[in-house]
């Protein structure tokens, strides 16, 4: 049986930014990703990484202005820790090679992003999260005596000792379909959010809330679960993003009537003001008949705007993707665009160093809530959070294990064998239910429409409703491949499983959250209200855990306030 | 208003490549009929097939937008990200109207479209000691470069390592230890950073490996591959002309023999002079090359092989003698060239990453500056940053002529 004294499940940035921490500090550590960790989704991000490394910047505003962006929901003791590590942090990435954009000066250069109060976005043209992802896996291959990479491993549940402590996890091997039990000291869960229990969505088809969903089914408390980011710019029929960083560079958006409509709404910011915002300005311009294209279901974004060599430096990826995947040139043209689920700001609920309530478990990144998004993360400040959390959770960690022997885990066996045994059945299931691709499906559109960017109580307990009849149908639900090696439709299902979770507990909260705060639009509580719901909702599997035989049980856990009141929201 | 969104969804055939390696059966085609717009991806296709008829396909995917480096197939021959390729475009290069879709080449198959990277894609990737190996001391702050450098490394840090590219290597199909052109590219995004302080050292590694840098062939292949505008083949003439002309690099190779020798022969007699070619790539570049003992002794090896030529005609005794003549006019032209390029005070290095549009730059040909990254051309606005011209050299990247 394999042992460490971290296991890293989850190989994007956070991730392998814990993997190296860890390493650093002397742990033997194991990262393990259900694809190669070039793969994992932070590859994705693209517009860049807030710091307050300018020198007429103040790491005070960048905070400030992250808890003005979440509404006042977000954790103020975190967002401290976050903003003040985040100019060291960059550069400690710049110093480990990633290939940051400089100015006429030879510095780092900084780009506007929404709901900043000045130039702060260091970035890679627009592919900083490829930049950064690529970047810290030539530094898991310049370390690769200390950890240990085991790639295309998806992992199938949490393991617990007798006292409750996290120690370890059971795994199969998606090349040879074999199974593995891992002992560890630790484990740092870093695999993401689940943009896939939507549709469309922004994210990638790995994201599917496996890291979520284990920890839930493992007893830990999830945190802000009803706040679900809409991106405002993604594309009309693909849902694929277009950056931020679009905005930032100075592109407009429009409606049918040719007006930038964010004058309504965020008369100063505009365009930049923080995601929510702008999202919910574009879908009352849909909703009231001036989107524009077929069904008025899109908005102009108008990137000819910005100086075409600047857009062709600076914005090729976006350039490609228009090109690509729209058919326009958007240095020519504008192009048509919608708000998209995009990212969760809740997940497991952790502490500063990444800890969750289960000994020994630990989350970081989009998995994790600590909470430094709150409401409504800004844009520029995952790459953050993945790696400000992803190397305290590798410290804390291996600091952990120093001090402690390598845990014992009796039943480590047995719940191989069960995990094994679940995943025959699946692979032996009668064609008579739905097929898994049907219910995702129908699971992300129930998602997109009743746990979208406004909601109400109606929608939200049909789609309560309609979850609860798809996770029947999930245990039954069909795959065609009856094989071992790379049987990807087995693992489909299981991912479907743990989106169903997210999905749940996603509503779940929504419903009990009876005002509009961040991305949470009721439009039946339209005001925010400080009085009785300025505090994170918890949720947490109901019974003894691990079997799923109860159901979400809400608490509530108070929002750390260190120096700014909560205050009317304006941009 | 583009015209894509108004298209109909239309039937596409999939021909698609399964491999079962649990069946011990060989490899075999499976067809299926999906229905989409001819604007939407193979990739998308391929998912359709697999929810509808067939969940046992193969295919590593993720992010659907040709960031994530999963999907790398070849559509009909070519290789090809599968997100990437739009199906009426897939269907026009189809021999008879069917998307063929098969895994890539040079690398085992695992599953359908699934293969093994490691042995032949990664373990070549960690030859090239791919981390940076920082200047020191190391800076408080960010280390001072020039813009141009980090937008011109950026075109190689854009590869998603995909394995496009090593999918179609000539070289790599000839010699499967060909270092090859993803970890070659790689090996520039450090060459080509300023921050390094190893580049003598790589360049000279890769110089002196028998399947380094010198065991590329210049086919294209990769520069055509390249979902991302990479252009490895263009990194790897790079690394060869730093190494060369900035490190005076004299590799065991006759890589940099063999370069002085072919351009010393075009600039003299406007055409390649191929029977000096050989002696002078192993004995220096001169006429007297070929008396060199290096040379004499390749030359003996190769007796068999010019006698062969010359029993059936393919070369004449005088025609090895005497270089092949053009005009006066025509070699006075060739000669220009030469003069021409080699009295700028720096390398032109093309950066697909900036220049690479198809449509002509509206800049002023010839003109340095105006080909990096630093003019605003026809905008209403200033841009936010970089839209002066810089003081910076800009010898990393520059203009394509004209």
């Amino acid at each position: 049986m394999p042992a460490h004294d971290v296991l890293i499940i989850g190989a994007g940035l956070a991730g392998q930014r814990a993997a190296l921490a860890a390493a650093e500090n002397g742990a033997s550590v194991a990262i393990m990703s259900k694809v190669h960790p070039v793969r994992s989704h932070s590859v994705a991000a693209a517009g860049g990484i807030n710091a307050a490394i300018s020198v007429d910047d103040d790491w005070h505003s960048h905070a400030y202005d992250t808890v003005k962006g979440s509404d006042f929901l977000g954790d103020q003791d975190a967002i401290e820790v976050m903003c003040s590590e985040a100019p060291k942090e960059v550069m400690d990435l710049e110093h480990m090679g990633v290939t940051f954009h400089r100015n006429d000066k030879g510095e780092m250069d900084l780009r506007a992003f929404g709901g900043a109060s000045m130039k702060r976005t260091a970035y890679v043209a627009d592919i900083t999260g490829q930049a950064l992802l690529h970047v810290l896996y030539e530094q898991l291959l310049k370390h690769h005596e200390t950890v240990a990479r085991y790639e295309e491993w998806f992992t199938t549940s949490l393991l617990r000792d007798d006292a409750g402590r996290c120690c370890g996890a059971i795994a199969r091997d998606v090349r040879s379909g074999r199974m593995e039990a891992f002992t560890a000291k630790n484990v740092i869960l870093a695999c993401g959010g689940a943009g896939q229990a939507y549709k469309p969505t922004t994210n990638g088809l790995i994201v599917t809330g496996d890291g979520i969903a284990m920890a839930y089914r493992a007893g830990a408390p999830l945190m802000d679960m009803e706040m679900v980011q809409y991106h405002p710019t993604c594309l009309v029929e693909t849902g694929i993003l277009i950056t931020e960083g679009a905005r930032g560079e100075g592109a407009h958006l429009l409606n049918a009537n040719g007006e930038r409509f964010m004058e309504k709404s965020a008369p100063n910011k505009m365009e930049l003001a923080s995601r929510d915002v702008v999202s919910r300005a574009e879908q009352i311009e849909i909703n009231e008949a001036r989107g524009v294209g077929p069904n008025g279901a899109g908005i102009f974004l108008d990137v000819t705007v910005v100086p075409r060599k600047r857009t062709l430096e600076a914005l090729r990826e976006i350039v490609n993707l228009g090109k690509d995947f729209a058919g326009v040139d958007i240095t020519r043209e504008p192009i048509m665009i919608r708000p998209g689920q995009h990212y969760i700001m809740g997940g497991v609920k952790t502490d500063v160093d990444g800890r969750t309530p289960i000994e020994g478990l630990y989350a970081a990144g989009e998995v994790a809530c600590v909470s430094v998004h709150g409401g409504n993360r800004l844009g520029a400040n995952s790459l953050l959070d993945t790696l400000i959390f992803g190397r305290r959770s590798g410290e804390h960690a291996a600091a952990r294990a120093a001090n402690m022997g390598m845990p014992d885990v009796k039943d480590a066996n047995a719940q191989l064998l069960e995990d094994a045994t679940h995943i025959d059945g699946i692979i032996a299931r009668p064609r008579d239910g739905r097929r898994v691709s049907e219910i995702k499906s129908e699971l992300g559109e129930t998602m997109n429409r009743h746990a979208a960017v406004f909601r109400d109580e109606a929608g939200l307990q049909s789609a309560l409703e309609t979850i609860g009849r798809l996770r029947e149908q999930s245990q039954l639900a069909w795959i065609d491949d009856r094989g071992t090696v790379f049987n990807q439709d087995v693992l489909g299902a299981i991912e479907l499983g743990y989106m169903i979770d997210c999905a749940e507990t996603t509503v779940v909260a929504a419903l009990e959250r009876k005002e509009s705060r961040g991305a949470q639009f009721r439009t039946d509580y339209p005001e925010r209200n400080d009085q009785e719901w300025l505090k994170h909702i918890d949720i947490t599997l109901d019974g003894d855990g691990g079997s799923g035989a109860g159901g979400p049980k809400v608490t509530y856990s108070p929002v750390t306030i260190t120096q700014w009141q909560p205050e009317e929201r304006k941009y | 208003m583009p015209e894509t969104h108004d298209r109909p969804p239309e039937q596409f055939k999939l021909r698609l490549r399964r491999y079962d390696p649990e069946s011990g059966d060989a490899p075999y085609w499976d067809e299926h009929t999906i229905e989409l717009e001819p604007h939407r991806s193979v990739l998308e296709a391929v998912l359709q097939a697999k929810d509808r008829f067939d969940g046992s396909i193969g295919i590593r995917c993720s992010c659907r937008q040709a960031i994530c480096g999963s999907c790398g197939v070849r559509v009909n021959g070519e290789p090809a990200l599968a997100c990437h390729t739009h199906l009426d475009a897939a269907k026009r290069g189809a021999r008879d109207g069917v998307i063929e879709i098969e895994p890539m080449g040079n690398m085992p198959v695992i599953k359908d479209l699934i293969v093994d990277m490691d042995d032949v894609h990664w373990k070549k990737i960690r030859r090239v000691t791919p981390w940076l190996i920082a200047k020191q001391p190391v800076p408080e702050r960010e280390y001072i470069v020039s813009k141009e450098a980090m937008v011109d490394v950026t075109q190689t840090m854009a590869c998603i390592q995909c394995g496009a590219c090593v999918s179609d290597c000539l070289a790599m199909e000839v010699d499967p230890g060909f270092i090859g052109p993803a970890a070659l590219a790689k090996a520039y995004r450090f060459v080509g950073d300023p921050r390094d302080d190893q580049h003598f050292e790589r360049l000279n590694d890769l110089a002196q490996d028998p399947q380094g840098i010198f065991d590329c062939t210049h086919c294209f292949k990769c520069v055509d591959a390249c979902p991302k505008d990479v252009n490895p083949m263009g990194q790897i003439m790079r690394l060869r002309r730093i190494a060369i002309d900035d490190h005076h690099i004299v590799d065991q190779n006759n890589g940099e023999r063999h370069e002085a020798a072919f351009t010393t022969l075009i600039k003299d007699n406007g055409l390649l002079w191929e029977a000096e070619l050989l002696p002078r790539s192993y004995g220096g570049n001169s006429w007297f090359g070929k008396f060199a003992p290096p040379a004499g002794k390749e030359l003996l090896s190769s007796l068999p092989a010019i006698l062969k030529a010359l029993v059936r005609g393919k070369v004449t005794p005088m025609g090895a003698l005497k270089p092949h003549r053009i005009p006066k006019q025509d070699l006075k032209a060739v000669q220009a060239i030469y003069d021409k390029v080699e009295s700028r005070p720096e390398r032109y290095e093309l950066n697909l990453y900036i220049t690479g549009e198809d449509e002509p730059v509206k800049e002023s040909p010839g003109d340095p500056v105006a080909a990096g990254v630093t003019h605003e051309v026809g905008g209403s606005e200033p841009a936010p940053t970089g839209a002066e011209p810089s003081d910076f050299p800009s010898s990393a990247n520059g203009p394509q002529e004209g």
